[in-house]
């Protein structure tokens, strides 16, 4: 067995608790999980079903932790895992699975089956089994600061067109306000109007906020990838600006998996909470709607309907903040049948947008068609959204398909409509 | 041996032996399994996590919005049989009265004529869900060795039991024998198989729900 085999292994060991074992243990091999999951919907492969992604922990569980599972692998009955194997479960792994979670949410027994992916990517990431594009991906976060390798004039220059966007001055590194605002790559590279967004409804709503310049990456291809080590070196930037800065909040961006990473996993990768607390931008707007702050001057009128990511509502928590929202700023929202925590993922989150080989994004093209089939049949040609990776995909989808339908960002549509 | 002697001991012996190897193996099971613990999550939930796991127990009874639609045979056979089983398990009368010679609790059963159309309809399901299992592709792919073995053993009892009672094929001493000893054999059987979800599907669920609950989404 070759030593990065055995540190794997060794990994899967560490994460098996008694959830997983109990999960393994209630598998009656239904099927269901697969009913729920886009890239076997919409490929008809019966490899891509949820619980049998898992089958390389499935036996590491077995083969160490059970009396006949040791029985059988003393025996020779039930073969060990070997690199060969889960060089193969690399695609089902990572390119066929956005940790979406809509799998956990049918299984008929309980099974938090994408509580155990998660789990399973840590063996695989240190055995050497995760896909190039986010070993890259964590490579630029861990040396140069995020996954896309920004460096901090990248963020320097979009905090200066905001700047001159809206002719208010944005505090770097200063202590003592309220917000510690974070961003992500793909918002500084493609969507900056976002910053420009919440300044403006920031300073309607009299709330002080800076951004660090040592912690401007909100989110973690440590965990993307499986490597909880790494995770906490990445998400310790933003804790250690952030008390160091003796912030009240950090602000999460739209950006789903950085939400994931930075409100739920963040604690349990330092082993304590923090000093300050963290809220999705969403959550923010909701509450400085319900205070009255954030009145329209106007609505859009256009028919149009949401995309809920899964990061922020399904597995995050934030459920009830987006329609709401939706329902100030749009005149005509039509609400969807697979809304809210039922939602569609656009097929490109956990890390699976940053992988770039030709049948990883052969096989997103196909899933995202249960994204098209959603915006077809609601038979509007505009979609609003709230996390940047999804923004990305969609878009890749819609060029894909020679669709027509825009996509737009809550946050900048709020801000667009907001009263001055 | 004879019939008379063949049913004595399944009666006898091979039930208090099957009976002890199901009770420690489930006790041993439920250990092996729980006592692996899990880490306290440390992030602040969004609400108190309340009884979302408990909630998660019984919400989980139910099929999510539009599954039924996509898997009907999966959810009605499922539940037909599982319901079935129950039915025939606890509220036949001679169940009954094993039960209260071994544990001493009783409670009223429901007419033979009930439990012997229940059977029909429960044996219908599980044919039905073998078939599925069989046509269905991801089921198929999905399924061992072990997912035949205990829709067997879980089959034959029910079968031997209501052939039994209806004097079927064989002599009614020795179709009986045979039913003691076919659940004989599920229960040796149970704790080390799929069938131990009948255990920890509560665990699973509660798990579930509390995992979740804490980040404020009830599943």
């Amino acid at each position: 067995m070759s030593a990065s085999l055995q540190k794997g292994i060794n990994a899967l060991k560490e994460v098996i608790d008694a959830p997983v074992a109990s999960y393994f243990n209630s598998c009656v091999h239904c099927g269901l999980c697969a009913e729920a999951c886009l890239f076997y919907l919409e490929t008809g492969d019966v490899k891509y079903t949820p619980i049998h992604k898992l089958e390389p922990l499935r036996r590491v569980y077995e083969q160490e932790y059970t009396l006949l599972g040791r029985l059988g692998k003393m025996v020779g009955l039930s073969k060990a895992v070997t690199d060969d194997e889960l060089e193969e479960w690399k695609e089902l792994v990572y390119d066929s699975c956005t940790m979406c979670g809509r799998c956990s949410m049918v299984c008929p027994v309980g099974n938090d089956i994408v509580y155990m992916v998660r789990k399973l990517r840590e063996g695989m990431a240190v055995s050497g089994h995760a896909p190039d594009g986010i070993k890259g991906a964590t490579k630029r976060t861990v040396e140069i600061g995020g996954p896309m390798g920004l460096k901090w004039p990248a963020v320097a220059n979009v905090i200066k067109k905001a700047e001159a966007a809206t002719g208010v001055s944005i505090n770097v590194d200063k202590p003592g306000v309220d917000y510690l605002v974070l961003l992500s790559s793909m918002e500084i590279v493609n969507y900056p109007e976002y910053l420009e967004a919440l300044v403006k409804i920031f300073k309607k709503a009299g709330i002080s906020f800076t951004l660090a310049s040592d912690a401007f990456e909100a989110t973690n291809a440590g965990i993307q990838i499986g490597a909880s080590d790494i995770a906490k070196v990445i998400v310790s930037r933003i804790i250690n600006s952030a008390e160091k800065l003796g912030v009240k909040y950090v602000l999460s961006p739209e950006c789903g998996h950085a939400y994931m990473a930075i409100r739920w996993e963040g604690p349990n990768l330092i082993g304590r909470p923090y000093k300050f607390e963290v809220r999705h931008v969403l959550e923010v707007l909701e509450e400085l709607r319900q205070k009255g702050v954030l009145k329209m001057k106007d609505k859009f009128k256009e028919p149009l309907i949401l995309h809920d990511p899964c990061q922020i509502v399904r597995r995050g928590g934030v459920l009830e903040a987006p329609e709401p929202l939706i329902q100030t700023v749009a005149e005509n929202y039509i609400p969807i049948v697979d809304k809210q925590k039922w939602n569609w993922c656009c097929g490109g989150g956990g890390g699976a947008s940053a992988i770039h080989t030709e049948e990883a994004e052969a096989l997103r093209a196909k899933a995202f068609r249960i994204k098209k089939r959603q915006i077809e049949e609601s038979g509007v040609n505009t979609m609003v959204t709230f996390c940047a990776n999804c923004r990305i995909v969609i878009e890749e989808g819609f060029d894909h398909y020679e669709m027509n339908t825009q996509l737009l960002g809550l946050t900048e549509l709020l801000a667009e409509h907001l009263e001055d | 041996m004879n019939e008379m002697q063949f049913l004595t001991w399944v009666r006898g012996p091979a039930l208090d032996i099957a009976i002890g190897i199901f009770l420690l193996g489930v006790l041993w099971r439920l250990i092996e399994i729980y006592s692996l613990g899990r880490k306290v999550d440390v992030a602040p939930g969004r609400h108190r996590d309340g009884a979302s796991g408990l909630h998660t127990v019984f919400r989980r009874s139910v099929p999510p919005p539009g599954m039924v639609k996509r898997s009907p045979v999966t959810y009605i056979g499922g539940y037909v049989f599982h319901i079935g089983l129950a039915i025939i398990v606890f509220l036949f009368e001679p169940h009954i009265i094993l039960i209260r010679d071994l544990t001493g609790l009783s409670w009223p059963g429901l007419p033979s004529q009930v439990i012997d159309l229940v059977s029909v309809i429960t044996l219908g399901a599980m044919l039905v869900v073998l078939a599925d299992r069989i046509k269905s592709p991801v089921k198929r792919y999905l399924s061992t060795f072990s997912d035949w073995f205990t829709w067997t053993l879980t089959f034959l009892p029910v079968l031997t039991g209501w052939m039994a009672v209806q004097h079927l094929l064989l002599p009614y001493t020795t179709m009986l024998a045979l039913h003691i000893l076919s659940v004989e054999l599920l229960l040796i059987v149970l704790p080390f198989t799929k069938l131990f979800h009948a255990f920890t599907v509560f665990g699973s669920r509660w798990y579930l729900g509390k995992i979740n609950g804490h980040r404020g989404v009830p599943v």
